[in-house]
């Protein structure tokens, strides 16, 4: 008896084969289906599901108009009637046990861990009350109401009793997470209104479980022995129940989290341990009869921030990856079960009042509730919830497999209509998922709910964000108060202190700065629409030098570890003395005369540049993930590498632009060419370091830092005196390539040269940003390398240069 | 404000009974009439306050009693020190910038008028203040907002971020282990990211086109509590 587990049909398919073929004599061939059914039948579900979506997927005008829900319903009403016309009896069905242990969890975890937690917990007791008092309501008055036209006489004779409808009740109340993310994510609302239903939807199913077991065991107990010490019982299970699963979930993300801090040596299973340990929290849950979904909810939500800060970069996306593959395969694969259940003659018990009424009250108590809930919150609410958001919310009361999972959990000897009850749940599962999924999208539209503003990465938001939070606690400080900034404030100190210092490394939490960090990562973007730029204009010229001179420097950077940063400035120094050989006939005068114009027309290039190659997004990500799959660290290194130079160089033509200095060394331009020539491998490199520099220095610092010392940069590409140093046979080798042979040859004088001064480097550099004579000193720790060379030119012209 | 300056002492002394009553245990409810003490002598005094937009008086009465309370010299005015002793402040990174934005140019004084003024522009923005054309433009609005935050920067105040500037707060706002030459290259790229006209440093034209997409209203907002 195999688990009909997804991930291993094929392995136990060979254990298997292996097996039967000893004990089997010596038939050649054998079929044994009987062997592989369960394993064969689970991949076949899938691989039918997957080609569902792929179907679907590639209807674009369809899914714009019905969401992608409703169709893989659909899609399972007719998969289900081929395999009812062939088997005459339903052979396939969504099974409580298939569900809740291997579909659900997946997709709750992935939810969790991508929650916007700052929203999440902003709006958290909204989240609370539309997921407890609201739930609790829905089941109440559904239970309650459909008694009470039971009583009337409004559905004929049907054995169910009033703790029978408060269970039914309880079990349809919950809005679904599948089903409300699946149509939702399809229409942007704004974030709010999306997180208070999101949210709503996923706390409401630990409720709904638990309400649904409270009265399940009622039921059992039979009405007549239930006093007043059982209901409190009951609501006391309630809680302990609710709060125990998110506090199993906690203690499971921060398991996870300190987990994380040593797998450095496992890069490659490290990904694994989230999801096992992710999956062992719902289990964990399920065993001690806490919330499971609760407790997965909140393992990814508390282990997020760690994992992705203790993680390499690559197991990072191979987590997030692999969540949304699950995630996404499930939910597949549910919608498409949900449609196949429904073809079965057994189930269709027909109630008219029964049905009617039970998907009038859904509707009617969803929006009474929303209503009331969200007047009392906007007593209490900076933002209020605006009555447009409001209809959304109510009309966005989806319910989905959960609910469907559950009834089919009922117990068939105590409630005697479970077909009825089953029935029903489907057919309020189909109602809302399909005709509200599909009426949802021009809802949101003609009701013109305010929608996601799609922002775009800058620092100025990032900082200015910041700025926001701690004008706000100390405006609240000032004031007096203790309001929700004072208690974030509080939380972020806490945090900082304790759960950072014990959850994250050491080396991670050093380098954590969200104002740095999104300065990375638009240095990164940067960087590679650079070299996506480079490909584009197919010479490919500058991107196979950039390349080359990445590794170069790589190579580099490996012996001498630690003194990266001294180096590499120095080096950046060297280069903008480089560039200013591309453009000998131009003047120091004319330099500074043309500044302007020129700045200006590089500004408009260079932003043309960018502007081109930004969208280009695809091309970044091959370029970059191409190589990561294997060796990650090089990958790092090289990412590393392109933002420090990138900021070496915006400093080197930030302080030249400050001093208002050019450093250029006419006597230096000659030996660096002599120098060139002597190696002619290293030429290419040389050379590349020239384009580089020249272009990413107006590239980056576009507008704001005048590009005095290199006017002419990105002259360098177009300039003629250039083209015939291209080695023609070079250009066509890609730049992967290219990198190894131009890479050690290149680097050796410099940096060789540079070594052994690594510690004085230190020293000087601190000076180097305050004055221009700093660059005496610099000069003179450069003068005795310069000696030892015969070709460096002597020391004081180097200074006059630079000082002109 | 000048005008308001003759009237000051009563206002405080208005206010000092109407703190007094708030301390009761009776919870103020948000829209409750005016106090029982209202003879037209307080009453013009109240609208004075009201044109800084804290409506409510039981805002005005609880604020009042924090303002009393921080002022440790008792004189009708809060000094820097009386702000600097808030302990919550010293640990705030941008503490001492939000301190000078309660005083105007010049003055080391601030009075509880000018407080609340300041106060005000925390005050959310209401449904119905958004469709009434108001004479002046009230100062929790958008832009005095988003013209509060840009003179925490724009410490010459010449209306513009400098470099230099930018730089200051950034100091500030980032951990100690980002270097300064990396800090310079961060400032370059953020005034980068607003200068529209090349000039270096950011307007305050700039600064709201920038953050056009920014939720200022609800990030720069407070709830005051009653």
């Amino acid at each position: 008896p195999l688990p009909p587990s997804e991930s291993t049909p094929n392995q136990s398919h060979a254990d298997h084969g292996h097996g039967s073929s000893a004990v089997g004599g010596i038939p050649v061939v054998t079929f044994k289906w009987h062997h592989v059914e369960t394993p064969y039948q689970v991949a076949l579900w899938i691989l039918v599901a997957g080609l569902a979506k792929l179907v679907i997927e590639a209807n674009h005008h369809v899914t714009n108009v019905i969401p992608e829900s409703a169709l893989l319903i659909c899609f399972g009403f007719i998969l289900g009637g081929i395999i009812w016309g062939a088997d005459k009896v339903q052979t396939f069905k969504l099974n409580p046990t298939v569900f809740f242990f291997y579909l659900l969890p997946q997709i709750i975890l992935d939810t969790g861990y991508s929650m916007p937690n700052k929203l999440f917990f902003g709006n958290m007791g909204a989240i609370l009350v539309y997921a407890v008092i609201g739930t609790c309501w829905n089941a109440a008055s559904l239970g309650l109401s459909l008694w009470g036209c039971h009583q009337g006489g409004a559905m004929g004779d049907l054995d169910i009793g009033l703790l029978q409808y408060l269970l039914f009740g309880s079990l349809i109340a919950a809005v679904d997470p599948v089903a409300v993310i699946a149509v939702f994510e399809q229409v942007h609302v704004n974030e709010v209104l999306f997180i208070l239903v999101f949210g709503e939807s996923l706390l409401n199913d630990g409720v709904t479980v638990v309400l649904f077991n409270v009265f399940d065991a009622f039921v059992s107990l039979g009405g007549a022995r239930i006093n007043a010490v059982e209901i409190i019982k009951g609501i006391i299970s309630f809680f302990v129940v609710a709060f125990g699963g998110s506090l199993l979930g906690l203690v499971f993300g921060l398991l996870i989290s300190l987990l994380t801090k040593v797998t450095q040596k496992v890069k490659i299973i490290e990904p694994a341990f989230v999801f096992v340990l992710g999956y062992l929290s719902y289990l964990t849950a399920e065993m001690l009869s806490l919330s499971s979904i609760l407790s997965i909810t909140f393992c990814g939500v508390s282990c997020q921030k760690y994992i992705n800060a203790n993680m390499a970069e690559s197991s990072v996306s191979t987590v997030r990856y692999v969540m949304k593959v699950f995630a996404n395969g499930s939910e597949t694969i549910i919608f498409v079960f949900l449609g196949i259940s429904a073809i079965d003659t057994e189930i269709w018990v027909w109630n008219t009042g029964f049905i009617l009424l039970t998907l009038f009250f859904i509707f009617v108590y969803r929006i009474i509730g929303v209503f009331f809930l969200t007047w009392i919150l906007n007593r209490y609410r900076l933002v209020p919830v605006e009555f447009i958001d409001q209809v959304i919310m109510s009309y966005g009361g989806l319910r989905g497999a959960v609910a469907y999972g559950l009834a089919t959990l009922l117990n068939e000897s105590k409630i005697k209509e479970k077909n009825l009850m089953i029935c029903t749940t489907l057919l309020v599962v189909y109602f809302t998922v399909i005709l509200q999924g599909i009426t949802m999208k021009p809802l949101v539209n003609w009701l013109k709910v305010k929608k996601a503003a799609v922002s775009e990465l800058t620092l100025i938001e990032k900082l200015q964000s910041k700025v926001f939070d701690h004008m706000l606690v100390a405006i609240e400080d000032i004031s007096g108060q203790i309001g929700h900034n004072y208690m974030r404030d509080k939380w972020n100190q806490f945090e900082e202190r304790w759960m950072t210092r014990i959850l994250m490394k050491k080396s991670v939490r050093k380098s954590r700065d969200c104002v740095f960090k999104v300065f990375h990562q638009l240095n990164l973007k940067d960087a590679m629409s650079y070299v996506a730029e480079g490909e584009r204009r197919g010479s490919l010229e500058f991107v196979r030098n950039e390349s080359a001179f990445i590794d170069f420097k790589k190579k580099f950077v490996d012996d001498c570890s630690g003194a990266m940063p001294d180096i590499t400035a120095c080096m950046s120094d060297d280069y903008s003395a480089i560039r200013i050989d591309q453009v000998p006939s131009v003047s120091l005068e004319m330099h500074e005369q043309n500044m302007k114009g020129v700045r200006e027309t590089e500004d408009i290039n260079t932003h043309h540049l960018l502007q081109q190659h930004l969208y280009k997004g695809r091309k970044q990500h091959r370029h970059r993930y191409s190589r990561s799959h294997f060796n990650v660290n090089k990958d790092e290194n090289e990412v590393q590498e392109i933002f420090q130079r990138t900021m070496r160089n915006r400093l080197e033509s930030f302080k030249s632009a400050k001093m208002g200095v050019s450093p250029p060394k006419k006597i230096s331009k000659h030996t660096k060419k002599d120098q060139q020539q002597k190696v002619p491998n290293g030429k290419s490199t040389e050379n590349g370091k020239r384009y580089f520099s020249g272009d990413e220095g107006c590239m980056i610092g576009n507008v704001c830092i005048p590009l005095t010392p290199f006017p002419l940069g990105p002259a360098g590409i177009e300039n003629p005196a250039y083209i015939p140093d291209l080695d023609p046979m070079a250009a066509e080798i890609p730049p992967w390539l290219a990198e190894y042979d131009a890479g050690p040859v290149a680097p050796s004088q410099r940096a060789q040269l540079r070594l052994p001064w690594t510690p004085s480097d230190l020293g000087r550099l601190a000076p180097l940003r305050i004055s221009t004579r700093s660059n005496d000193s610099f000069a003179q720790a450069d003068a005795p390398a310069a000696q030892q060379k015969d070709d460096e030119p002597p020391t004081p012209s180097k200074r006059d240069g630079r000082n002109m | 404000l000048a005008k308001s300056c003759p009237g000051q002492e009563t206002v405080t002394l208005y206010l000092r009974g109407v703190a007094l009553r708030g301390r009761r245990p009776r919870p103020a409810p948000p829209s409750t009439s005016p106090p029982p003490a209202s003879t037209s002598h307080p009453i013009k005094q109240e609208d004075n306050l009201t044109e800084t937009r804290l409506v409510s008086h039981s805002q005005i009465t609880r604020l009042y009693s924090r303002f009393t309370s921080l002022d440790k010299g008792e004189n009708g005015t809060l000094s820097r020190e009386d702000f600097q002793r808030i302990p919550e402040l010293a640990i705030n990174p941008l503490g001492d910038r939000i301190i000078n934005a309660f005083f105007p140019e010049g003055e080391d004084q601030v009075n509880f008028r000018g407080f609340m003024r300041i106060l005000a522009h925390f005050r959310p923005i209401e449904d119905n203040e958004k469709k009434s054309v108001a004479v002046s433009e009230p100062l929790n609005s958008r832009t005095n907002k988003l013209l509060f935050a840009f003179r925490l920067y724009d410490l010459d105040r010449d209306d513009k971020i400098s470099r230099e500037e930018l730089l200051q707060v950034l100091r500030m706002m980032v951990g100690v282990n980002i270097s300064d030459d990396q800090l310079g290259s961060i400032a370059d790229r953020t005034i980068q990211e607003a200068d529209t006209n090349g000039d270096n440093s950011i307007s305050f034209n700039e600064f709201i086109k920038v953050l056009e997409k920014v939720d200022v209203e609800q990030k720069m907002s407070i709830r005051f509590l009653h």
